[in-house]
């Protein structure tokens, strides 16, 4: 099943069929950023907030 | 026979930049393997797991653990897309300056001081608006256009006292009227392989930011800056960034050693994940 919940407003969430093991996701209820941690069995966490040295 | 060559990919998150990158793997029918930075180390006594590897993609979103994996890596003797050498000049905006410099290439005035009073007195040469970057960090973050005296003592002293160790370097660059737009192009080896025009009504034109990109003509001028610079800091797959100065013209701005590409590939036509794979391919078969 590729249906998980966002662990912080519990609205439940389909990945996409090409989702990948940590690829970033949006919350489309609360907004949050999430990261998909596992796909068999679907499984998102809290995105790590973004750090001073991040980017390109 | 001959060997079938194994890439590393390092990345900290699966942006569409990794999907593409992995996309073009896996059409290519390459033996690669996913290195999430996260959960990596590194033993110096033992090499040779990453000795298995005929070269690594470095895509990590973090600067930081992404110079250190290259340093590690090219100690190790395992060639890397770009070298560590590339990204220490490219990841600090005042090594790069340094190096546009010594190579005699056209950039914005800029000035380094170590402290908020020598900052001032710098800035105070400069004239108003100037713009205070911090040598490390992207995607237009903390960038600070200074208007005038009051702001530049406001900044100086919050960047001096909230800051960490690095915003005690303070990089200032003259403010450039630039016609609401900047321009990046591509350059992967000795090859400028595409350019695009971000347009944005801020002062901050990146993408990041909500700027918005259009394709830009490669001129020979475009293409010499681009070349020039690429070499400059090191060459392999770079991100180059052009402005234009109303009175001096085409000035560097800046060159990215891990550049994100979801706005240009699509505007641009050319599959730019690709092409870095087939670069990285070359430097793992030429080593």
């Amino acid at each position: 099943m590729n249906t998980v919940s966002c662990p912080e407003c519990a609205a439940e969430i389909t990945l996409e069929a090409n989702a990948e093991v940590g690829e970033i996701i949006v919350c489309p209820d609360c907004g949050v950023d999430l990261e998909v941690i596992s796909l068999n069995p679907a499984e998102v966490d809290l995105a790590p907030m973004e750090q001073e040295d991040w980017g390109e | 026979m001959q060997k079938r060559l194994r890439i590393g990919v390092l990345y900290s998150r699966v942006r569409v930049e990794e999907k593409w990158i992995f996309g073009a793997m896996e059409k290519r029918g390459i033996d690669y393997e996913r290195l999430d930075d996260r959960a990596i180390s590194f033993d110096l006594d033992n090499p040779a797991p990453w000795r298995a590897f005929d070269a690594v993609l470095e895509r990590s979103i973090s600067y930081t653990s992404g110079l250190y994996a290259l340093r590690m890596l090219n100690a190790f003797g395992v060639p890397t897309v770009n070298t560590a050498a590339v990204a220490e000049v490219c990841g600090d905006k005042l090594t790069t300056s340094a190096m546009l410099a010594k190579a005699g290439l056209p950039q914005p005035h800029n000035a380094t001081a170590f402290t908020p009073e020598a900052a001032l007195e710098a800035i105070e040469a400069f004239g108003y608006p100037v713009v205070l970057k911090p040598v490390v960090g992207s995607w237009g973050r903390l960038l600070a256009k200074i208007n005038d005296r009051d702001a530049a003592e406001a900044v100086l002293e919050h960047k001096a006292t909230l800051g960490s160790v690095q915003h005690s370097v303070f990089y200032i660059q003259e403010y450039i009227e630039k016609p609401g737009r900047d321009i990046r192009a591509i350059v992967i080896g000795e090859r400028v392989l595409t350019a695009m025009y971000r347009k944005s009504e801020h002062w901050i034109t990146n993408t990041a930011r909500g700027g918005e990109g259009e394709l830009c003509p490669i001129t020979p001028e475009i293409e010499s800056l681009c070349l020039g610079a690429a070499k400059a800091v090191g060459g392999g797959v770079l991100a180059v960034d052009l402005v234009e100065h109303p009175e001096k013209g085409m000035l560097i701005n800046e060159v990215n050693h891990t550049m994100e590409f979801h706005t240009m590939q699509p505007v641009s036509g050319i599959d730019i994940a690709d092409e870095i794979v087939a670069f990285t391919m070359k430097v793992a078969s030429d080593q």
